[in-house]
Order: structure tokens, then sequence, then C-alpha cells
């Protein structure tokens, strides 16, 4: 069923159905499962990117410079993405895990368009791009509230004032909560 | 746009100073029939902080005791995007010349963790089954995250923003121009913008800031939780149908409560210069409007076709009976003048070598891009040459699962010999069911052609600016470029009479 609100069906099916723990899921254990396997993917991919670079003087500039940023952008899913999405499914504000999800497809297809050419990674950020997508479709129907209202909430009073100024501009505000 | 009072009303993005954007007032102008329209004074002009650099996109609601709405995005003095509410100054003049800006300006203001130019273009209002009014306006979320929010108001004047958002799309970017209307299942009537229950769906459409396209997706709207899913996810709006597959944006729709049908509207800008646009004195065109119907034939599509009323343009008309095209052949029609047409055509096709499977999908890179069944259809406004063309086309192609797909197509490659204007290739996929023919209709207006394939369940208009192929220098064609089938066509074609848009006649008593 949650399969059937996303673009890539056949993805969602095949990654939910290879986890036994998907059957009678809820949202939350279905898009856990998705990041689960966004991490997973996004790892194997880095590890794939640290080999090309491995290469070294075989490869042409413009190749070793598109790889070098592949990997800086593949680092941010991995230790920002990742723990983001993390972190907001255990508090339930599915609004920041949309967010990391959305920031992970962002990447995986920065990546691709740095190669002027051919990119030796067309299929993996593809992987990655669309298993968050999945991750983030899964979860838009449960956000409850979309846009900040105008106080923060108190259980995260250790960000205060900080959260005030950062109200503008939501970027601001995944950093507070790795932080807070 | 709105009726009122036994005229139509359009109210457009004007600039009164230029030909390139800017001064962004409200220029209006009416009709008694959608075709011939009389300009009237501007309507709204930046004149308040809260629209002082630009009166921008709004939507008219009409309410059951007869008062209308108007609802329009201002950009104030600090660059913010607000809404602001407008009404007319006397609701008894047919032709609604003066408007009145409600004093309390604005009603709606960016809300945090909205940007304040991620905020604009408010639908019309419907009503809910509480009694209260709803709209709903395009945004974005973290960049990328197209979004639809949702505001609740009984008098137009105090909004509640509600907490979730009606849908949203990752990856489609600011949404533009929502349009959100139900369509009668049944697919022949149309509904008033309020109109719930069953046998009704709901049309959910965006302008895509990112690509300037117009998408839309067919879904269900449940008005208690103000939630609207897509019938088909992997076709969600944004990365699915889009409303015209040529140039083409920023479109609504109205609900013509005197005829009963759905009116669309939508956007046809300049593919040349802004200098050749500043030299001409004018730029963009609004298409002739199109009624709106649910194609209950797929049940995925809808069907757009130009208001009946242009065919009171229609002169005298010419019929070609099963004209053979064989392959790779061009066969010209031999009529009058060819700049201002109605053309309606119809192709059978008779195979004549087995097809090729996995050719290449799409339009490809024109009509020289040669497949077995495709492509064939018209070439208009062609000189006797052919050094300017424009080849409206059907390509049917094999696809590897055995079943036939269509690709409907203009190519603008070829329309002219100036460097200085964009000559695309615009296309898209066309539902062909099995107990049909391929047929188009195209309406030609010198440097506009808009074609609708299969009763117009895909709609492409396109800019053309020919340089050879001028009035009486123009030409209208048959051609197949297909290698392996032979095409029957049997048409029939208007010339069209000019509308002679003018002024308003105010000496005069009537019209």
């Amino acid at each position: 069923r949650t399969c059937k609100q996303t673009p890539f069906y056949d993805l969602c099916i095949w990654s939910l159905k290879s986890n036994p723990e998907s059957r009678d899921a809820s949202v939350k254990k279905l898009a856990q499962i998705m990041v689960d396997s966004l991490k997973t993917k996004a790892t194997e991919t880095l590890d794939l990117i640290d080999e090309l670079l491995q290469d070294g003087l075989a490869l042409d500039p413009e190749m070793q410079k598109a790889l070098t940023s592949c990997a800086e952008r593949y680092n941010v899913i991995i230790r920002g993405d990742v723990p983001e999405i993390n972190e907001a499914l255990k508090t339930g504000d599915y609004k920041f895990a949309v967010k990391g999800a959305n920031d992970a497809a962002i990447e995986a297809n920065s990546c691709e368009i740095e190669f002027p050419t051919k990119s030796p990674l067309t299929d993996m950020n593809k992987v990655v791009h669309d298993v968050s997508v999945v991750a983030a479709s899964i979860l838009i129907p449960a956000i409850e509230n979309w846009v900040l209202k105008a106080v923060p909430r108190e259980a995260n009073s250790a960000i205060g004032s900080l959260a005030k100024a950062a109200l503008s501009t939501s970027n601001h505000f995944s950093l507070c909560m790795i932080q807070g | 746009p709105l009726y009122h009072k036994g005229w139509y009303h359009l109210f457009y993005q004007y600039n009164p100073y230029s030909a390139i954007w800017g001064n962004i007032t409200w220029g209006h102008a009416v009709s008694r029939d959608l075709i011939h329209w009389l300009y009237l004074p501007l309507a709204l002009v930046p004149d308040h902080w809260y629209d002082i650099k630009g009166v921008w996109t709004g939507s008219a609601t009409i309410l059951p005791d007869g008062q209308i709405i108007m609802l329009y995005t201002g950009e104030t003095n600090e660059s913010e995007q607000v809404q602001n509410l407008a009404y007319p100054a006397n609701v008894s003049d047919p032709l609604l010349l003066h408007w009145l800006k409600y004093p309390g300006n604005p009603v709606m203001v960016p809300p945090p963790g909205v940007k304040p130019d991620d905020f604009r273009d408010p639908t019309t209002a419907w009503l809910g089954p509480d009694g209260t009014w709803r709209l709903t306006m395009g945004s974005k979320f973290d960049t990328t995250i197209g979004i639809s929010l949702v505001y609740h108001t009984t008098n137009f004047r105090d909004y509640e923003l509600l907490d979730g958002v009606l849908h949203a799309v990752p990856g489609t970017g600011m949404w533009e121009c929502v349009d959100f209307y139900p369509v009668a299942i049944n697919g022949s009537v149309a509904l008033d913008t309020s109109s719930l229950g069953p046998g009704i769906k709901h049309v959910l459409k965006a302008s895509l800031d990112n690509t300037k396209v117009d998408h839309y997706a067919i879904g269900t709207y449940d008005p208690i939780t103000d939630k609207w899913t897509p019938d088909n996810p992997e076709e969600d709006v944004g990365i699915g149908l889009k409303v015209d597959y040529g140039r083409y944006y920023a479109s609504k729709t109205f609900f013509d409560q005197h005829k009963q049908r759905r009116v669309l509207w939508g956007w046809i800008n300049e593919t040349d210069t802004e200098t050749a646009d500043l030299k001409k004195g004018w730029a963009s065109l609004q298409t002739i409007p199109r009624t709106v119907l649910y194609d209950n034939k797929t049940g995925t599509n809808l069907l757009q076709w130009p208001v009946e009323e242009v065919e009171s343009l229609r002169l005298n008309s010419t019929m070609f009976k099963e004209v053979l095209v064989e392959p790779g052949s061009v066969v010209p029609l031999d009529i009058g003048t060819t700049t201002q047409l109605d053309i309606l055509a119809e192709f059978e096709i008779e195979p004549l070598i087995p097809s090729t499977t996995n050719e290449i999908d799409d339009c490809g890179d024109g009509a020289v891009d040669r497949s077995t069944y495709g492509p064939f259809g018209l070439l208009v406004i062609a000189d006797a040459s052919l050094s300017e063309l424009t080849p409206i086309y059907f390509r049917p192609l094999n696809a590897s699962d055995g079943s036939l797909k269509t690709y409907f197509c203009t190519d603008e490659t070829r329309s002219s010999k100036a460097s200085d204007v964009f000559k695309q290739v615009y296309g898209g996929k066309v539902p062909v069911l099995e107990d049909e023919n391929y047929n188009m209709r195209v309406l030609v207006d010198h440097s506009i052609v808009e074609s609708f394939a299969q009763g117009g369940r895909t709609v492409i208009s396109s800019r053309i600016y020919p340089t050879e192929a001028i009035y009486g220098a123009a030409r209208l064609f048959l051609f197949n470029n297909a290698t392996g089938v032979n095409v029957k066509a049997t048409l029939k074609l208007w010339e069209l009479n000019s509308a002679f848009i003018r002024p308003f006649p105010f000496e005069r008593d009537t019209v």
C-alpha cells in the first residue's frame, strides 16, 4: 500500500520485500527500512569512489575533480543526512526526516551532474537518488505540520534563541537539531 | 477570468509601458463569446505598499450570493509576496470597470517557514462540507519539494493556515499558479469548483518554476483532511503529464456558469529576442480558450478542446478525402490562404513492411527522424520550396512489449530561417485506443499553432517566426516520412477570419 504512493513503486516494493520486518509495519518502520537501505547504498557508492580515486595518476584531472567532489557529497549523505533522518524518525518530527531524505537525493543528483562526460557512478547515483525519493514520499503524508508555528517547541528549549533566529530559513534548523 | 452579467472577463498581467515584463498591472478585457475581445481600462495597478512592486497573479471566487472576491499576489515595497483582497466597486456593473482594494490588506503574509519569495498565486476558493471556504497556494519546502498550502476562511478577510499540505512532490521545486478543480468521471459535464461527492475526481495542476512547464495529475480529494492523492504516483504533479507539451505556462481554469463548462486559459510567450519584442511593440499571447473534461475512455488524461465559439470565425471550408501519402513523400493541399486555419485531420495507416522494435523513443530529432510507422502529419506555415516548414505529426512506435506507443509532436527546427529564435521539437505521448484513427485538430494563426491530438488528450502550442512562409506565400502540405506505411489522410479545413480585437467602443451605446 505504502509503495503505491511513491513514484518508484518497483524499487520501493523490492526494498521493503527484502526486509522481513516490513510486513504490517508502520510508516515510521517502513521509512526506517528505506533509510537503512540508503545508508548501505551510499556507503557502497563511497567505497567505489575511493577505489576509483586510488587509480591516482591514471585519472584525467576532470574525472579526479568530479570524484573528489562526489566523495564529499556522499560523506554529507552518510554523516549528515542519514543521522538527521534517523534522529527525526525517533522524535517523530517527520518534516526533518523528509528534509534529510530530500537533501540526500539532491546530493546524489549533484554528484551525477559533476561529470562533464560519462559518469562512472550513474547506476549507483540513480539508486541512491531514487531510494531517497521513496523515503521522502513515504514520509510526506505523515507530516502534520509543514510550516513552523510562531513558538518553538518547549522540548527543544536548549535550542532557544538560536532557533528563533533561524525560523525564517528552514535550512538552518537541521544544524540546530544535530547540535541540540 | 470569470463570467458576469453577459460578459466574459479576462484579467491579465500587463506592462503598460513596455513589451518586456515590468510595472505589472492587471489589464482587463471583455467578450461576449471568448473570441471577440474588447479592451477596457486597467483593473488593478500597483498603488499601495502591498503591491507597489507588482500586481501579480490572482483568482476570482464568485460567492453564492453573487459577490465577487478577488485575491491576488502583490509584491510589497520590501519585495515580499503577500496576498491581497479586492472586489468590484459596483457589482451591478456588467463591465466591472472599477475595483476597490480592502483597507485591511494584506490578508495573508508568508507564514514562518515559508520564504517571502515562495508565496504566491492563490486559487479560486471552494466550499468545504463544514461550510468554510478553502483555497490553496503553491510554495516549496527545502528547496526542491513542491508543495501546496491550504488556507481556510469564512469571510475572505481572515485566513487560517492548515498544518498539513494539500500535496507535496519531491524534486519538483517551487509550484506557481496552482489550480485545483473537480472533474466528473463520466466525462460529459463540467463541475462548479465547489463540487464534491461520488463520481468526482480532482485535478491538481502546478506551473513548475524550475522548468517553466505546466503539469497536472488526476486524483482524489479528501475534504475532511484537505489532502489530495494522485491516482498514479508515478505520474504525480510535476513528474507526469503536462497540460501542454509546447511553449505554454501559467495556465488556469475557471468555471463558466453561463454555459456550464470549465474553461482553460494558457500563456504563450515569445520565443524571439527581447529586442525584437521591443521593436514590434508587443509580446505574449493567450491561447484560444479550451474546454476541459475528464477523458473517461482512458481514465488517465484530461481532454482539452478549443471553445466552440472559435467556429464563428470559420469562413469557407474545403474537404480532402483519403489522400494517399506514400512513404517519404509530401503532398501539397491546394487551398487559399493558409496563415489563419482551423484543420481537422484524420489519418489511417496501412503497414507495408513489418516493423523493427526498440526504435528511439520520443519525438526524436524532429520530422527527419524516420521510423517504420511514422512520422506523418501536416506541414503548416511552409513555403512552396519547403525552405521553411513546421511539421505536426504522429510517431507510432512498437514498444518492446509488443504494444504500440504513439507520440504527438511539433518540429520547429526548420520553421524559420531566422537564427535568433528558439526552434524546438516539442511533444509527448498520446494514448490511441484500439478503435481510433490518428486524428488531430490544428489552429494556425501566423506565428502561433495550437495542435490537439485524439480529441485533446495531448496538446502542443507552438510559436514560430517564419521569414518566407508568410501571408500569401504560406502553404499547407501533408507528409509521410515513415519507412514502412502508406498514410491515407482525410481532412476538413476552414480559413479563419480575424477576431478584430480592439478597445471597447465607449462612445457608442451598444456593441
